[in-house]
């Protein structure tokens, strides 16, 4: 058999009855990553590093140690998340040789459960894109069509997953970020509830939109992920108190009598037919299955990509005001002064899509503008909230297309921002409302490129979504 | 400039004396190595967030409460985005839509006048770090960054520097009364913005100028007469005043343009999405207000009832220190006139209490109660009371051994000094005739030639009596 092929819990099972010690996994790992290496999906890896710490768990395996839950499971980061003195360089030549001296709270408790960072992983620029080819490293191209984008802005998260470089990674959610990607490559990806999981380490693009989420290659190693990085940081104040369930409790529950709500507003004319018809078929399988699909009503869910980009963008120019050349990161060779210093550096560090989100947000901040575009984008956050609050009183899911399209061809978006803004039409509202989503593959077009189903569920009801959508999992790998 | 009124508002920034930063868990504590006291949060490091000092927040409520602030119950964070190297995050965690403390008061005396000047909030925010200029460039410490500071704004109710200084000597006086702040003016921890401006009575409020980061009440006395002046003889002479922030230079005793408002800085505030807004309970009020020490104007009533002089009450406790090393001294020489006195004459001097300077009293207070029982009962002499004080100023013990081992204890022994009084009178048969003329300054000299014979040590009130029944 080929181990990576496996998922998480497969993998885990064969480590734990030693058919296959964590170095030799690690090696095998290296071996893709080399032998795929022009899928660009990882901006830094540790081979060595990732060797020794191997060594180190099978040593303990063999002692008879007790292991930790991920012990010997080599995962990847996205490559803004902080790992002591490793890169973080959020693909940004800003930051191309920042080596941070922290570590992110979500990537603690992965190396605390014992698994194995191998690499970080490419990534659009600040993340901020829908295609990572906003990163000052070369674009990412999707394992399944290198012709075309592995989405964004987890880009590198996905396709490392797809291309079983590895077993599972992380990535950031702001807009879509997890989704889209996990869609375009065919894996299962899950933004939590903002506050699930701590974003202490987290290199921020909106803070209040945010939320670091796993992606794997099945709903179960989601749940088991989820598990390890859910709940309260003493480093993060948004980070939730709210108990932890055991994610992986209700996976087998089946669907029978649950609630799948279908929001009108996400089955438009932007939807290509094979995208529609895919999403249509899934929801007749649920059906099937013993759900009941009921018509929803998000009257003002059109508004949330325009709230989404001013108050992103608004966190965003706040947030990457202290890339300013002074104190780490990129610093002009030849300024004339202090302002001069910042222009200079600020000029050379950022790409364009970052440049462009910088000046809108500091343009809806900005004084006279800022009722006009920040106060109201925030007002209408509250109503699009209260439509998914609502919603949740007449079912325990909802059910969309995670983009209108399958994963575009490279270059094919890249001139027209608006065109890419739009692909992440249907993840956006789940971050403005707030409340968790999954993305998995419910088929494949005519190019056989994998269409992804979003599942959205009640704040903090993660275990809802990881029920439902290993219904449809198990269903279709049955089919299979 | 009798025809022009003043008006003055300040903003003053104190930092708060808790154990560790405003939103991280570093040390906040002065005069340490640059760089020491920093962490990933406050150096402002890609993916840190804060963590809001409930310390700060409680120490806020206090300054609030103590200046009869309304204290809201829903609080909430702000960025204050700017550059500037010393800012690492290139914002500033601050306050502005919903502040912690707003309105309150706070009255003060100027000429025998009682005014009340009102308060417009008070806000905590993240101090910044500090730049060092040296031959080869700037450096930056960013020990002070993210220290907790409270922003305390006057409503514009003050007409006068005289009014001004009182209110930042009120102010100064009842943080540390609190406890919130060190309020050490060397070391920064009080910094104060002076809003000024000039109108004829009955005309409306001039066009004001605000004065940045004074950081002595007599800057601030001295740089609001200068600006006064400056803005009466622009409007003197058919000019306007401009809005504008000016920079005071100590040396030239001058105010200079910063920038008008057309270049000010846009702020571009708003709520911090990484901090939660803060609500605050009634309870956590209350027992805040019920924790608060007994302030100034009442212990100043308290010891009026003592029998002080209303001067002397209104000089003990205009410092916290004072009026608590009163206190304690009393607590083991109840004498309240008598300590007041030597506290508001002897232990002042040695102070050199200048406007700046918060100095701790070097002389523990039952030290000073057993040396005012000693000088009290007459065992040692004034002179002596000074000289030991001195001693034990420089090396605080046991007054009574300092006593013993230089030998002061006074001589009151009357049989003794009747042997060294005969023998002075007769070897000064002048100085007796002009006493017995009358003259009674001549006494002064006996008690001279008395102390000199017993180093010091003679009971002056036993010497007089000695010299009138021998020689009247």
């Amino acid at each position: 058999m080929n181990y990576l092929d496996c998922s998480i819990k497969e993998i885990l099972e064969n480590l734990t009855s030693k058919k296959i010690t964590s170095e030799e996994l690690v090696k095998l790992c290296f071996d893709r990553i080399e032998s795929t290496d022009t899928l660009n999906a990882l901006n830094s890896t540790y081979k060595e590093q990732a060797l020794i710490q191997a060594k180190e768990i099978d040593k303990k395996r063999q002692s008879g140690e007790k292991m930790g839950a991920l012990a010997g499971v080599p995962l990847v980061l996205k490559d803004n998340i902080n790992l002591k003195n490793t890169k973080t360089t959020c693909s940004s030549k800003f930051l191309g040789n920042y080596v941070s001296p922290y570590t992110a709270t979500c990537a603690q408790k992965l190396v605390d459960a014992g698994a194995i960072v191998i690499a970080k992983a490419n990534m659009d620029e600040f993340a901020m894109g829908s295609s990572t080819e906003t990163s000052a490293f070369g674009v990412c191209k999707n394992p399944i069509d290198p012709t075309r984008v592995p989405g964004g802005s987890s880009g590198g998260s996905a396709c490392t997953v797809a291309a079983k470089q590895c077993f599972g990674s992380l990535g950031t959610d702001t807009g879509g970020s997890i989704r889209e990607p996990a869609s375009f490559c065919g894996v299962v990806g899950l933004k939590p509830t903002y506050g699930r999981v701590s974003r202490y380490g987290v290199v921020a693009f909106a803070s209040s939109l945010d939320q670091v989420g796993p992606i794997t290659r099945t709903v179960e190693d989601s749940a088991i992920l989820l598990n390890i990085l859910a709940g309260e940081d003493q480093n993060d104040m948004t980070a939730s108190k709210e108990s932890i369930p055991d994610y992986t409790a209700d996976l087998n529950k089946g669907v029978n009598g649950i609630k799948i709500g279908v929001p009108k507003q996400f089955f438009t004319n932007e939807l290509s037919v094979e995208v529609r018809d895919a999403l249509l078929g899934a929801i007749e399988n649920y059906k099937k299955l013993g759900a009941e699909c009921v018509e929803i009503d998000l009257p003002n869910v059109d508004k949330a990509l325009a709230v989404y980009y001013i108050v992103s963008s608004a966190e965003a120019a706040s947030n990457l005001a202290r890339f300013d050349g002074i104190k780490y990161g990129k610093r002009a060779n030849n300024y004339d002064d202090l302002v001069d210093l910042y222009y200079q550096s600020r000029t050379q560090g950022f790409g364009k899509e970052v440049k462009r989100r910088i000046m809108l947000g500091n343009y809806v901040l900005s004084s006279g503008y800022f009722d006009a575009f920040y106060r109201k984008a925030k007002r209408v956050q509250e109503i699009i909230k209260r439509e998914f609050l609502e919603a949740f009183e007449k079912c325990d899911v909802l059910v969309s297309p995670t983009t209108a399209t399958t994963a575009f061809k490279l270059g094919e978006k890249t001139k027209d921002p608006v065109s890419m803004y739009l692909s992440d039409i249907f993840t956006v509202p789940v971050n403005i409302a707030g409340v968790p989503a999954i993305s998995i593959p419910c088929g494949v077009d005519s190019q056989g490129m994998p269409i992804g189903m979003q599942l959205i569920g009640r704040h903090f009801d993660e275990k809802m979504l990881f029920r439902v959508a290993n219904a449809f999992e198990a269903s279709t790998k049955e089919a299979k | 400039m009798s025809e022009y009124n003043l008006v003055i508002g300040l903003e003053v920034h104190s930092e708060l004396n808790t154990a560790t930063k405003c939103f991280c868990r570093c040390k906040n504590e002065f005069g340490s190595e640059p760089n020491t006291h920093c962490c990933p949060v406050c150096t402002g490091m890609p993916g840190a967030l804060p963590i809001l000092n409930k310390e700060a927040v409680k120490k806020a409520i206090t300054m609030g409460l103590a200046v009869g602030c309304k204290i809201n119950n829903h609080s909430v964070f702000e960025r204050k985005n700017y550059y500037y190297p010393d800012l690492p995050k290139a914002y500033q965690i601050s306050q502005l839509e919903y502040p912690l403390c707003v309105g309150g008061h706070i009255d003060i005396v100027v000429n025998g006048q009682a005014k009340t000047i009102r308060l417009n909030r008070i806000h905590l925010e993240e101090d910044a770090g500090k730049l060092i200029h040296d031959h080869e460039g700037t450096l930056v410490d960013y020990n002070r960054g993210g220290v907790p500071l409270i922003e305390i704004v006057s409503e514009p109710d003050m007409n006068s520097a005289e009014e001004a200084v009182a209110y930042l000597e009120k102010l100064r006086s009842t943080l540390l009364y609190v406890g919130v702040s060190n309020c050490k003016m060397q070391e920064g921890n009080i910094r104060f913005d002076v809003n000024i401006s000039v109108n004829k009575p009955g005309d409306p409020l001039g066009t004001r100028t605000e004065i940045k980061n004074l950081n002595s009440f007599r800057a601030v006395q001295r740089a609001i007469n200068y600006e006064a002046q400056r803005q009466i003889d622009v409007l003197d002479d058919g000019g306007v005043i401009i809005q504008e922030t000016r920079r005071w230079d100590d040396a030239l005793g001058k105010t200079f343009s910063m920038r008008t408002k057309e270049d000010s800085q846009d702020y571009r505030y708003f709520p911090d999405p990484d901090i939660l807004a803060i609500e605050i309970d009634e309870k956590f009020v209350e027992q805040v207000r019920l924790s608060l020490p007994k302030l100034a104007d009442q212990r100043a009533i308290d010891y009026k009832q003592m029998g002080l002089s209303i001067q002397d009450a209104e000089l003990l406790t205009s410092q916290r220190m004072y009026s608590d090393y009163f206190d304690e001294v009393l607590s083991c020489f109840n004498d309240p006139k008598f300590v007041c006195n030597w506290i508001t004459s002897e232990v002042f001097k040695r102070l050199n209490v200048d406007e700046s300077d918060v100095i701790d009293i070097p002389v523990a207070p039952n030290n000073m109660a057993k040396l005012l029982k000693m000088y009290k009962d007459g065992e040692i002499n004034q002179a002596a009371a000074r000289q030991v004080l001195d001693e034990l100023w420089k090396n605080d013990s046991d007054p009574a051994s300092i006593v013993d081992a230089k030998g002061l204890r006074q001589l009151n022994d009357v049989s003794a000094m009747e042997e060294i009084m005969k023998k002075i009178i007769e070897e000064n048969p002048k100085a007796v005739a002009e006493l017995k003329a009358g003259n009674s300054k001549t006494m002064a000299f006996f008690v001279g030639q008395a102390m000199k014979a017993s180093q010091g040590k003679a009971n002056p009130k036993i010497i007089n009596e000695i010299v009138n029944r021998l020689i009247k």
